[in-house]
């Protein structure tokens, strides 16, 4: 069925379909129609699941823990500062084993406080052990949540799906919300590989010995390399069903092109329309949106980059003493290969400024006309 | 009375759980060996109230022949017991004199 939404209740819409049986979560703006509308349908006996209050978000990811770790489907979501407080659960969750599912609405950090986007909250989440995965729209959103569980429960590794603050959190877009018996068939009720319980009792996460610590660390980079080809299979799987096909990149016209803009969120959108321009008066361009953060999909990366000419990555974020973000990930995973073009690094949009088609272009014309960066970080739409 | 566990080893990573997960006991475990005083009952002395026996965390006294008996294979010389004995007949002495 076709509905009105915005992306906070993509997101609800989505934990609903999954049947998520325990949401613990503490409002923080701009997530909280996210849970508000949850709390609905549960207080409504439309989902039969747990809404936990609790007094932090430390205490939602570790109440979501508990309930996982006793073999339930778990959810919440969070921003920005609440994020930043729950550091210290995620690397637990993940290293748990434990397949939680969360929405993180990007919002970027302080001070100055602010409430608007940016990826340096997830992006400072990126070594936790989750895997991470960048949206662009509203049916984007609500479909990667149910996704999500799907590959999360196969690979026992938990994720996290980001969207951007306002530009879709709060911005109503047409979603197809699909029915309810079709889901069911595509993601059915989680079964544990190992849980808490009475019956056979086991006591997780005790005392590792350098002995044997290591190998549980190996296992779970194992798991999250073969969650590259499982996001793309389960994703697939999906759009059998749906029509709408996700995969761990989306690439726009990125085949014939000479020169590749690499972009996430939804700046990436904005990205496709100055693509279009660009090629209407010969530019041979493409846009290429990375999705998966983690696991990173060097190998499809590397694909997709193969023979061109140059190569522009836009980030939403800063490492401040370095670069932006993707930009680094990027040239990292290209170094051992026989791609030798000029990478350049741009960062703009920081704590919700306006990233417009305008602003994309001078991006692209920057980088077609200079033969390499002249500088490591070039900054856009700053007032220096 | 005490019979050790059998300690689990792994030798690789495809053996081991998903997570960290006690799969056994941990009676291989000896925390004994942790000890610097040890506790010692006089038995001359002790009333068999079994008040040591209750107050033990760990709990490495045990009854046998209805009377007190610490088990040094676990006990880690905490002397909760040396302290709560109502006729201060547990002393407590350095380990390896």
């Amino acid at each position: 069925m076709k509905k009105v939404l915005m992306g906070n209740h993509a997101i609800s819409y989505g934990a609903t379909l999954s049947r998520v049986q325990v949401i613990a979560a503490y409002p923080i703006t701009p997530q909280t129609q996210v849970v508000e509308l949850l709390s609905e349908i549960v207080a409504n006996g439309e989902l039969d699941a747990e809404f936990i209050k609790v007094e932090s978000e430390h205490s939602a990811m570790a109440a979501c823990i508990g309930a996982s770790a006793a073999g339930a489907r778990a959810f919440t979501a969070t921003s920005s500062q609440g994020l930043l407080l729950m550091h210290e659960v995620l690397h637990w969750a993940s290293r748990a084993r434990l397949p939680i599912v969360m929405a993180n609405i990007n919002r970027a950090i302080s001070p100055g406080w602010t409430i608007w986007t940016d990826q340096n909250d997830s992006l400072s989440q990126r070594d936790t052990g989750w895997m991470q995965i960048y949206t662009a729209d509203n049916q984007e959103v609500l479909d990667s949540i149910i996704i999500g569980y799907k590959v999360a429960e196969k690979v026992s590794i938990p994720l996290m799906i980001v969207l951007d603050a306002f530009v879709l959190s709060h911005t109503y877009e047409p979603v197809d919300v699909p029915d309810q018996e079709k889901i069911d068939k595509f993601l059915p009720p989680y079964k544990p590989k190992i849980k808490l319980d009475p019956e056979d009792p086991h006591a997780f996460g005790g005392l590792t010995a350098p002995n044997i610590y290591m190998e549980f660390q190996y296992n779970h980079q194992q798991a999250m390399m073969e969650a590259k080809k499982i996001i793309n299979e389960v994703g697939k799987e999906y759009g059998d069903i749906t029509g709408r096909y996700y995969q761990n990149l989306s690439p726009y016209k990125v085949d014939d092109a000479e020169y590749v803009v690499i972009t996430t969120g939804t700046i990436s959108k904005t990205t496709n329309i100055v693509v279009d321009k660009l090629r209407d008066s010969g530019v041979k361009i493409g846009n290429l949106r990375i999705r998966t953060l983690r696991p990173f999909p060097s190998e499809e990366i590397y694909e997709q980059l193969k023979g061109k000419k140059k190569v522009f990555v836009i980030d939403r974020n800063i490492s401040f003493g370095n670069t932006g973000i993707f930009f680094q990930e990027v040239k990292a995973s290209l170094y051992n290969t026989d791609i030798r073009v000029p990478i350049f690094g741009f960062v703009t949009g920081l704590g919700g400024r306006d990233v417009t088609p305008e602003l994309i272009e001078e991006i692209v014309n920057i980088g077609i006309k200079n033969e390499k960066p002249e500088e490591e970080v070039i900054w856009m739409g700053v007032k220096k | 009375m005490f019979k050790p566990g059998k300690k689990i080893e792994f030798k690789s990573a495809k053996e081991i759980p998903l997570t960290p997960m006690s799969l056994g006991d941990m009676t291989h475990n000896y925390t004994g060996s942790w000890r610097n005083l040890r506790p010692e009952i006089d038995y001359d002395r002790c009333i068999d109230c079994m008040i040591c026996w209750k107050f033990c965390p760990e709990p490495a006294i045990f009854i046998e022949n209805d009377r007190p008996k610490i088990d040094y294979y676990f006990c880690k010389g905490c002397g909760i017991c040396v302290q709560e004995c109502p006729v201060k007949c547990i002393a407590f002495e350095e380990e390896g004199k």
